[in-house]
């Protein structure tokens, strides 16, 4: 069944952890959740493709896994506050992540924090919405005529 | 009587516990951080809350995705640190208040607040993280700790109506505690930030300060943003502001806000932080003052009693 539509699916550069997500992502989020346990840890190092084998994935899961591709784990339903698990199991500072999931150096990534973080003009909608929300939102109400008494119902 | 004396609003950006941990507070970079809770840590300390309820969000520490309570609340006696990965933060075990979350559970759940109730928890930098910054590093927590834990992780997260009309059967519940105690609330998260896929990095300064303008004078009109707006505007992670909203409907309708601080970055966010005292508060603090006295007066003289303060 394909994936329903839903607003936020218009916001650039982000994949909503929404239950869909969660249940389809079930399998990387409960393997990131073993990586707490440091024998688990060792498991996992010593034999990636095996350790795998143990928790409910598809192969694209599986691949995004193994190819640290952590956009695509987020997109079939990876939970980043999880798959940051992975990366320190890899010994990656989460910023090294989301550099990653940017793709931008560390170093670039580190800048443009510093610099105040990445502006949301331009990057508010894939759609073009560009507005904040609150504008398009407020004046609609106002503008319209008041019902006339008749039209009293509820 | 039980009450709820004032509201406290702080980011618990993990970084900033990493920071503590591992005595990186001097660094110019986290000295910008921490110099803005200097003057909050001399307002707990003078305030002496016998209990904080805090609300904060789990961060798959104490729930994975095999069980994710909307609202859980902490009614066991204690709460130990969770080991995030690399062991647990070294922070005090946090001592509950069995008895107060218990009335606190039963009043809200038949005012129809259908939370979790939860007697063994583990609880991660969401809540030990803002603890640090109001309470400083003391070898034992000088006042009992009351967690609520809110998903903010699965999309949908409760609405900010929701969590706002939580803060006020929150607060009946204290009101009507026999004991005498004085409970501050804590909302924690945010402010803006993303931390997730190529949109990253994502702050808006201008909707965080909006928002922190908003909790004090107008939070009904906060009530009213859909979570397209937080993820829009203040990154999909800064969805966690909802939380903020169970601490502001606690507090009165009118309130002083006594303290504010605002800094980017703390590692991949926008730190916000601000301080709200009921009005009863000051004018109980105040005795001589005359019932009449204009709301701004207080508002004033409630911010400099803390800018005071902090002169040392």
């Amino acid at each position: 069944m394909a994936r329903a539509q839903h607003d936020y699916d218009d916001i650039p550069g982000t994949f909503v952890f929404d239950a869909e997500r969660s249940r389809q992502g079930y399998g990387i989020n409960m393997f990131c959740m073993s990586l707490m346990k440091d024998e688990n840890r060792k498991a996992f190092k010593a034999n990636e493709a095996e350790y795998l084998k143990k928790f409910k994935l598809t192969p694209a899961q599986t691949d995004a896994i193994l190819k640290r591709d952590y956009n695509r784990m987020l997109e079939l339903g990876g939970n980043i506050y999880f798959t940051a698990k992975l990366g320190a199991t890899d010994g990656h500072s989460f910023q090294h992540l989301a550099a990653l999931m940017t793709g931008s150096s560390q170093q670039d990534y580190a800048a443009m924090m510093l610099a105040g973080g990445r502006s949301v003009e331009g990057n508010r909608s894939k759609s073009g919405k560009q507005r904040p929300a609150k504008a398009k939102a407020k004046p609609k109400p106002k503008s319209k005529p008041k019902p006339k008494p008749s039209a009293k119902r509820k | 009587m039980a009450s709820i004396i004032a509201g406290v609003g702080s980011s618990h950006v993990p970084a900033i516990g990493a920071a503590l941990d591992n005595g990186r507070t001097g660094e110019p970079y986290w000295k910008r951080v921490f110099s803005g809770f200097e003057k909050s840590k001399q307002w707990m300390a003078q305030t002496k809350p016998d209990v904080a309820i805090v609300v904060y969000n789990d961060h798959a520490s104490a729930f994975s995705v095999e069980m994710i309570p909307t609202f859980a609340l902490g009614c066991a006696a204690e709460f130990p640190p969770a080991d995030e990965g690399w062991g647990p933060r070294p922070v005090p075990v946090l001592k509950g208040h069995p008895e107060l979350a218990a009335h606190i559970a039963q009043s809200v759940i038949l005012d129809e607040f259908d939370l979790t109730i939860v007697n063994k928890m583990e609880v991660d930098h969401g809540l030990t993280v803002p603890m640090n910054l109001l309470f400083g590093t003391p070898k034992e927590w000088p006042c009992r700790i009351i967690p609520l834990a809110v998903n903010v992780v699965v999309y949908p997260p409760p609405t900010g109506h929701r969590c706002y009309m939580l803060g006020k059967a929150i607060r009946k519940a204290v009101e009507s505690y026999p004991e005498d105690l004085k409970v501050v609330i804590f909302g924690t998260g945010g402010l803006s930030h993303q931390i997730s896929g190529p949109r990253a990095g994502l702050i808006n300064s201008k909707w965080d300060k909006s928002f922190l303008d908003n909790l004090t004078k107008d939070p009904k009109k906060l009530t009213r943003i859909p979570h397209i707006e937080y993820m829009r505007e203040a990154g999909a992670e800064g969805i966690e502001m909802v939380m903020w909203l169970i601490m502001r409907g606690a507090l009165d309708d009118k309130v002083d806000e006594v303290y504010r601080f605002y800094t980017v970055p703390a590692s991949n966010t926008a730190v916000g932080h601000i301080i709200l005292e009921n009005r009863r508060k000051a004018a109980a603090k105040n005795k001589r003052a005359p019932a009449g006295r204009s709301k701004q007066a207080a508002a004033r003289k409630a911010a400099h009693r803390i800018a005071s303060k902090g002169r040392r």
